[in-house]
């Protein structure tokens, strides 16, 4: 069982904007690691994680991370940092006084502060600007800036909306480097982004949200496991893709088999476990030369079309 | 409690240039100019009408210098504060910026505090300069002599009396109009109201008068101005009922604002 004082637990949560659904009976814990929310627009990620960070309070039900409850914010942002996806900023700061301020407000000692918020500011890639004002930075900049902002504490618990938006590829990898380097520890670090793929490869669990309701969570294999309806899809690279598909008709774990260009069998199995291992035995009888096997569809974006159905990415366009 | 204070006091150093030097401020410079004009203007009327000649004493300028202040108490300082104490909150919520201080690790009534304290710097900075420096200027054609009488002379005690009454009355309209920026949507209708209330003050029965900022400061001016035939007459207060009851009502305000800014949500409107 998850330990709540080292988890994010939501608790029968409800928003109600007025008449309009924010996020509806959420009841989840999320552990520490890398997790992240998935949903199109409208979904309630941001909902959730501005209850997470008490911006937004509950119609209904408590929320309580690492045990402090989110309408304590002396205890909580000792321990939790949030970037948001407002891009806006208070007027006439520069990136360091804009990130130095959550030090001096805490009553750090300004020699502290700096030596902090430039730390972080380094982090993120930003030193040379530091002394600019915020006004004048880029959007990709500014996404940095606040970045700064949220982890100038060291935070045990991160908050990151859509936070590789406005990065160019290079400060993306950088940014997935440094959510990856923030994650050890027992840190919590939780991410809502619609680039998938970068989901797939940073995230220990994912939330799905579909228009307020959470519509699975858990690990990406576990939550792919789970739906039986949709038969898991493996490719297989092989020298004699015939004749593995012939050898492969004959189990019946495997709903279909179809051969793919380049010299591959794309197989759908409601078994995979069976599967693998009659595979196993079909391999060593027939001499058959394996290049390569993979699971083509237990990633986030398969979960999500079979969940949700479109791509997240026609939804956000 | 003195961690509390130094957070008070962070937000305050952080927030105390950013009300005076943005260019958001430009109105306050203004604003906090128009006594000086005014009183230039009077400088110069006397120099060509002879009727305005009961300046040329001390006295009499004494006399005069309190209906500029009634204007610098009823005008200038009114809707200065409404500048600046209705944008601290209320601006920050325009920039889309609050919720970078509701995600800082102190409680929310402090950041008022603390913002309600650099609203008040800011205010007392500008209006005391104006305050002093049109009192001053009001003086100048006495030369030295006039100097000396606001310094060491009879006239110290009246300059004082007006700085303290401008301190005050940012300590007063300050908590009032932030309160109103933090608990009412639309501002103008309500800091409109309140200052009707503030000029009407004079015409209002006793206990109705109690509750405007204007009834105190009133009670503290060094000299008393005739408030018009259909003016309703209510005991002054002393000033020791009338500090502390200033006070009160600038707390009980405060006290407000933080009830409201521990529920408010962030919600900028097209998320």
């Amino acid at each position: 069982m998850t330990d709540p004082g080292r988890s994010i637990v939501f608790d029968g949560v409800s928003k109600f904007y007025g008449e309009v659904l924010g996020v509806n009976r959420v009841t989840l814990a999320i552990p520490p690691g890398i997790t992240s929310l998935v949903g199109p627009n409208g979904s309630g990620k941001t909902t959730l994680m501005n209850l997470v960070t008490g911006l937004l309070q509950p119609t209904e039900g408590t929320i309580r991370v690492l045990g402090i409850p989110t309408d304590d914010p002396e205890r909580l942002f000792h321990n939790v940092g949030y970037c948001t996806q407002v891009d806006a900023f208070p007027k006439g700061l520069t990136g360091a006084e804009f990130v130095r301020f959550y030090l001096l407000a805490q009553g750090r000692a300004r020699d502290e502060a700096n030596r902090l918020a430039e730390r972080a500011i380094e982090r993120v890639g930003l030193t040379e600007a530091a002394r600019r004002r915020v006004a004048g930075y880029s959007k990709g900049m500014r996404q940095r800036i606040r970045l700064a902002q949220a982890i100038v504490h060291d935070p045990t618990v991160l908050i990151l909306d859509e936070p590789l938006n406005g990065l160019d590829p290079m400060a993306r990898a950088e940014m997935i480097h440094l959510f990856q380097s923030l994650a050890g520890g027992g840190r919590h670090i939780v991410i809502s982004s619609h680039i998938l793929h970068e989901v797939d490869l940073i995230s220990d669990h994912v939330i799905l949200l579909n228009e307020g309701y959470v519509v699975a969570e858990g690990s990406i294999r576990g939550v792919r496991g789970e739906m039986e309806q949709h038969p898991l899809q493996i490719l297989i690279r092989c020298d004699r893709p015939s004749a593995l598909a012939a050898r492969v008709f004959e189990m019946d774990s495997v709903v279909e088999a179809r051969i793919v260009d380049g010299g591959g069998l794309l197989v759908r199995t409601r078994n995979a476990d069976r599967f693998f291992l009659r595979l196993n035995r079909v391999v060593l009888d027939s001499g058959l030369a394996i290049e390569a096997i993979t699971p083509a569809d237990e990633d986030v974006h398969a979960v999500y079309q079979y969940l949700i159905g479109g791509t997240l990415r026609d939804q956000n366009a | 409690m003195s961690a509390r204070l130094g957070q008070v006091w962070a937000v305050a150093r952080h927030e105390t240039p950013r009300n005076l030097l943005r260019g958001r401020a430009l109105p306050l410079y203004l604003l906090a100019a128009l006594p000086l004009i005014v009183v230039g203007v009077l400088q110069v009327v006397r120099l060509f009408v002879t009727a305005a000649d009961e300046m040329d004493t001390a006295e009499g300028a004494a006399m005069v210098y309190a209906l500029v202040y009634q204007f610098i108490l009823r005008f200038v300082l009114y809707a200065g504060c409404v500048w600046i104490f209705m944008n601290l909150i209320r601006g920050e919520v325009l920039d889309r910026s609050l919720h970078y201080y509701f995600l800082t690790p102190i409680r929310r009534e402090v950041l008022v505090i603390g913002k309600f304290v650099a609203g008040w710097l800011g205010a007392t900075l500008l209006f005391t300069a104006s305050t002093v420096g049109s009192m001053f200027l009001l003086h100048a054609h006495l030369g030295i002599d006039g100097v000396r009488h606001l310094l060491v002379g009879p006239g110290s005690a009246q300059l004082w009396s007006y700085v303290a009454i401008t301190l005050l009355a940012c300590v007063g309209y300050g908590a009032v109009l932030l309160s109103i920026g933090l608990l009412l949507r639309n501002l103008i209708v309500p800091a409109l109201l309140f200052w009707a209330l503030e000029w009407a003050n004079p015409y209002l029965p006793a206990l109705l008068k109690k509750v405007s900022v204007v009834f105190y400061l009133n009670s503290l001016l060094p000299l008393r101005i005739d408030e018009g035939l259909f003016a309703l007459v209510a005991d002054p207060v002393s000033p020791w009922l009338a500090v502390p009851g200033l006070f009160v009502f600038a707390a009980l305000a405060l006290a407000a604002a933080g009830w409201r800014i521990r529920r408010m949500e962030i919600a900028y409107g097209d998320e």
